[in-house]
């Protein structure tokens, strides 16, 4: 026993008590489960826009433009008179999709191509990673301006172009893992077992090579908000009409001397909550998988 | 002779999700002067968190939950963080099972083992480093001042175990806790490494507490021995006796189930398994496990009997001559 | 009758890597090697069990994993039931592998955390017979049965079992395709006392009701010494003394057999200790003296020590490599 902070005889997790445990560690964790909260809040709006938004995004008024935060209009309206409320709900979708799928997008291929450097090794490995580090060399942020701006802005690549820039964080991570864990007994046994190299790739390295790859994700995606809205803002992402939290706040950062305050100070509050739930949800989560915290209080 | 350490009824509890483990239930032992006392169990009996009580290092979620440990009439459990960090290191000193990450990888040899008397004794530099070659060539480390100019990386395992050592007395303790010492070391390795710890207790004067799940080292290395299951101690006795004539139905079954190099023995596993220590239930925790058990085992503790001079046994069984006579 | 399985002078070098490497190579004009295994040859009888015995470092290991390679042998040659192994595609050698199994030495750690019980011991029956869903899941559970797990552990993953229990999921993956040879490489050195106790005899019985030949690799002697019927050992990358397992511990040949036993603890204060030690540590792999390995750490050495070894019987049946016994 070399860890004396481990209870002696670890206790057997009745299954259904599974989702018990969970609950407990929330209790536990309250600022993640505030995080959580948000985090489903957020996309619930974003799915059900059309009838919790009080206002249409689009919709003018130009007999209120400019009002303050109000029981009207909650948070007030921009130079348009539209509902700022309703804009920001709204750009959940845009902005959400888009986070989660350049997140998804650059987890698989990052990990197919991470994955195969592992299985391989030598040479494939060599040419494999120095060309990660070769896109590597560029700061990500520049390396998707570049990509939009030679592109065109569209959702769609900006979606290309936030994924792109993840790939190598995947690529490697994975990488480290398959080379750690093809040395573990377990995967000796399913050699000697007769497996194939397929059937070992995965069914015996892959599935253990995930859990730190879900916490990257899952910081990567606040990553990828934050990315998403600094392109809205120097104007390379999301373009207007269509409302997007970065350009909101671009937009809003121009009232600011006139007084206009609300203009910039939600949209903007709306990326930092959400980029800080998904933050605190991964470290949380990279405590819920690590087992050695299993079952200790 | 006079006890060096005196641990009275000490209970040690871990809080996890599924409820209270109590790991060290209730026990009690003393380490008297000069000795080596063995402390035997598999894993999970509870063995290395005594030790790590006596050191007051339980960290959450452990808790000590009761007991005392007299050290030079103070007990441990009631001091601050300050004066146990006084006593930890000076009187009571601690060799792990792991001793190449219990060193630190960017600091000589040399300057880890004089730091301990620049720390505890008020050394200066020259005169600790000189002290410090000296320590290195006790415990048998050859052309000790050129090594203690190297890094652990260039210590092979067992010589990281002599620098342990070498630091671990240093500063004349009076109770050395040698947790596992020679568990990740070679069979040869381990002999020498267990024949110095010997030696130098004898030397230098300091108790032993030997924490071991292998009962050869504790025959050819202590001289009385606790044997503890699944979190209580089941019998203390010189080690001679407890080889001789084994009293608890468990000490019995532990000594029958090994395999020995010296000869061609018939081996008998030990029935059933460690119960688990998540509310334990009150009685003796050998009870499942045991051929000669009863209803009265289930509900109440077996209190520490004297069978023989120095030799302490807790069972109802023993005590009533319903075991089977050794 | 051949026996089994032959190693034959079997050698296991590996280059070293790294920038210290590559200074060594420009300063020998080679590149540095690791003689892990530098010409063993054993021989495993059918129905017997072979104990490799040695300390951390000496090969013993490496030759467990070019038997079923994991690692593939620099030279020589391995037999078994009398066809040569060691020119095998590996797709040829998958044919053989239902026959040759092994055990490994962390019983938690040689299972995969996502795999339940049942599919891990079901597995070797998916990669090499025909049978459908249902009886491989009859056979898994009898196999399950036979290494004393009942069916109700089936479905659990390994975290929700013991270090003994996972022993014995190991035990049973190894025996389910019924395989002639099983290579155990330490299996009960993390094992607990009164686990080793049950997994040896568990071990025993399978050997003796299935006809099984073991080859068992330990540092624990005394459990060799309970489990095995010859015994060899290994110092540096070669075997150095090999005998019937009672000759081998009552008479030792060799200094370091000699050593090695005089090392080990006996559980019993009043054992008469054999006071016999060898002075150093073993030298690293890479700088092998010439003549006997042993030669710089033994009190009897002689000149005649820097000539090369000669393998030879210093009794019937009991081979030694020493110039002076």
């Amino acid at each position: 026993m070399t860890d004396v902070t481990r209870p002696p005889i670890a206790p057997l997790a009745p299954t259904s008590a599974t989702l018990r445990l969970v609950w407990r560690r929330l209790q536990r964790n309250w600022l993640s489960a505030i995080a959580l909260g948000l985090i489903v809040m957020m996309m619930l709006a974003a799915a059900f826009a059309g009838w919790i938004a009080p206002y249409e995004p689009d919709a003018t008024d130009a007999a209120a433009t400019l009002q303050v935060p109000s029981l009207h209009h909650w948070l007030g309206t921009d130079i348009y008179g539209r509902d700022l409320l309703s804009r920001i709900i709204y750009a959940a979708r845009v902005d959400l999709t888009v986070a989660f799928g350049a997140t998804a997008m650059a987890l698989v291929i990052g990990c197919a191509i991470g994955a195969v450097a592992g299985l391989y090794r030598g040479i494939v490995d060599l040419i494999i990673m120095r060309c990660v580090d070769s896109v590597m060399a560029f700061p990500a942020f520049i390396l998707a301006m570049a990509i939009t701006a030679a592109l065109g802005n569209s959702v769609g690549n900006v979606l290309l172009a936030i994924s792109l820039t993840q790939i190598p964080n995947y690529l490697r991570l994975i990488r480290g893992e398959i080379f750690r864990i093809r040395e573990m007994e377990y995967a000796d046994a399913a050699r000697v077992v007769g497996n194939p190299a397929w059937r070992i790739m995965f069914i015996h390295l892959l599935p253990n090579a995930l859990p730190p790859i879900i916490v990257q994700a899952t910081l990567a995606m606040g990553y990828a908000l934050l990315t998403m809205a600094a392109l809205s803002f120097i104007g390379l992402g999301i373009q207007p009409p269509q409302s997007e939290w970065g350009s909101m706040t671009a937009e809003g950062a121009q009232f600011i001397v006139t007084g206009e305050w609300w203009l910039f100070l939600f949209p903007g509050l709306a990326i930092v909550l959400m980029v800080l739930s998904f933050n605190l949800i991964g470290d949380s989560l990279r405590d819920f998988l690590d087992p050695r915290m299993r079952g200790v209080r | 002779m006079t006890a060096v350490v005196e641990v009275r009824d000490l209970s040690v509890g871990f809080a996890t999700d599924y409820g209270e483990v109590e790991a060290v239930d209730e026990v009690s032992f003393e380490v008297r002067e000069g000795e080596v006392l063995g402390l035997v169990g598999e894993s999970g009996s509870g063995k290395s968190v005594t030790a790590t009580a006596i050191l007051r290092l339980i960290r959450k979620p452990g808790r000590l939950t009761q007991g005392s440990i007299m050290l030079g009439g103070r007990d441990l459990c009631r001091l601050n963080e300050d004066e146990l960090q006084q006593i930890r290191g000076t009187e009571i000193a601690l060799i792990s099972q792991t001793p190449r990450t219990a060193l630190n990888p960017l600091l000589t040899v040399g300057q880890q083992v004089a730091r301990m008397f620049v720390l505890h004794a008020g050394l200066t530099k020259a005169e600790s480093r000189k002290r410090a070659i000296e320590m290195l060539a006790l415990v048998g480390i050859p052309e000790p001042e050129r090594r203690a100019r190297q890094y652990a990386h260039q210590f092979s395992g067992g010589m990281c175990q002599r620098v342990m050592i070498a630091m671990a007395l240093a500063t004349r303790p009076r109770l050395l806790i040698a947790d596992e010492p020679t568990t990740g070391l070679d069979v040869s390795t381990a002999a020498r490494i267990l024949d110095l710890l010997r030696e130098l207790g004898r030397e230098t004067g300091a108790s032993i507490l030997l924490i071991t799940h292998d009962l050869g080292v504790v025959a050819t290395t202590c001289h009385r021995v606790a044997v503890m299951h699944a979190g209580q101690v089941v019998e203390v006795a010189p080690v001679r006796a407890l080889f001789r004539h084994p009293a608890h139905p468990y000490t019995r079954a532990l000594v029958r189930s090994i395999p020995r190099v010296d000869r061609e023995i018939t081996m008998e596993p030990i029935p059933g398994a460690v119960p688990s220590l998540l509310n334990a239930p009150a009685g003796c925790r050998y009870a499942d496990r045991c051929p000669w058990v009863e209803e009265r085992c289930r509900r109440q503790k077996p209190a520490m009997t004297e069978i023989a001079p120095e030799h302490f046994v807790a069972c109802f069984a023993v005590e009533d001559g319903r075991a089977a006579p050794v | 009758m051949p026996p089994l399985c032959e190693v034959d002078d079997v050698k296991v070098h590996f280059a070293l890597r790294g920038s210290a490497a590559w200074l060594r190579t420009l300063r020998d004009g080679k590149p540095p090697v690791v003689r892990a295994v530098d010409g063993v040859s054993i021989d495993i009888e059918a129905g017997s069990t072979l104990g490799l015995v040695g300390e951390s470092g000496c090969g013993k290991s490496t030759v467990a994993r070019a038997l079923v390679r994991l690692v593939r042998p620099t030279a020589g040659h391995i037999r078994f039931e009398g066809a040569e192994l060691t020119g095998l595609s590996d797709q040829d050698f998958n044919e053989v592998r239902p026959h040759l199994q092994m055990v490994f030495q962390d019983p938690a750690a040689s299972l995969n955390p996502r795999l339940s019980v049942r599919r891990m011991v079901e597995e070797p029956l998916k990669l090499h017979s025909a049978l459908g869903a249902a009886e491989r899941k009859e056979r898994g559970e009898a196999v399950l049965e036979e290494v004393g797990l009942g069916a109700e552990l089936a479905d659990r993953y390994p975290h929700e079992l013991s270090g003994g229990q996972c022993q014995r999921v190991n035990i049973a993956r190894a025996l389910v395709t019924n395989p002639r040879l099983i290579v155990l490489d330490e299996p009960t050195s993390a094992l607990d006392v009164s686990l080793r106790a049950r997994v040896i005899l568990l071990l025993e019985e399978l050997r003796q009701s299935h006809g099984l030949s073991y080859l068992f690799i330990s540092h624990d002697l005394a459990t060799v010494r309970y489990l095995a019927s010859r015994v060899a050992v290994m110092y540096l990358g070669v075997i150095v003394e090999e005998a019937t397992t009672a000759e081998l511990f009552d008479r030792p040949a060799h200094p370091y057999t000699r050593a090695l036993l005089a090392a080990v603890p006996v559980p019993d204060p009043d054992a008469k200790r054999d006071p016999f030690v060898l002075s150093g540590e073993i030298p690293s792999p890479i700088d092998i003296p010439a003549g006997c390995r042993l030669r710089a750490r033994c009190p009897f050495a002689q000149p005649v020590c820097a000539e090369p070894v000669p393998y030879r019987e210093v009794a019937p049946g009991h081979f030694a490599a020493c110039h002076l016994v």
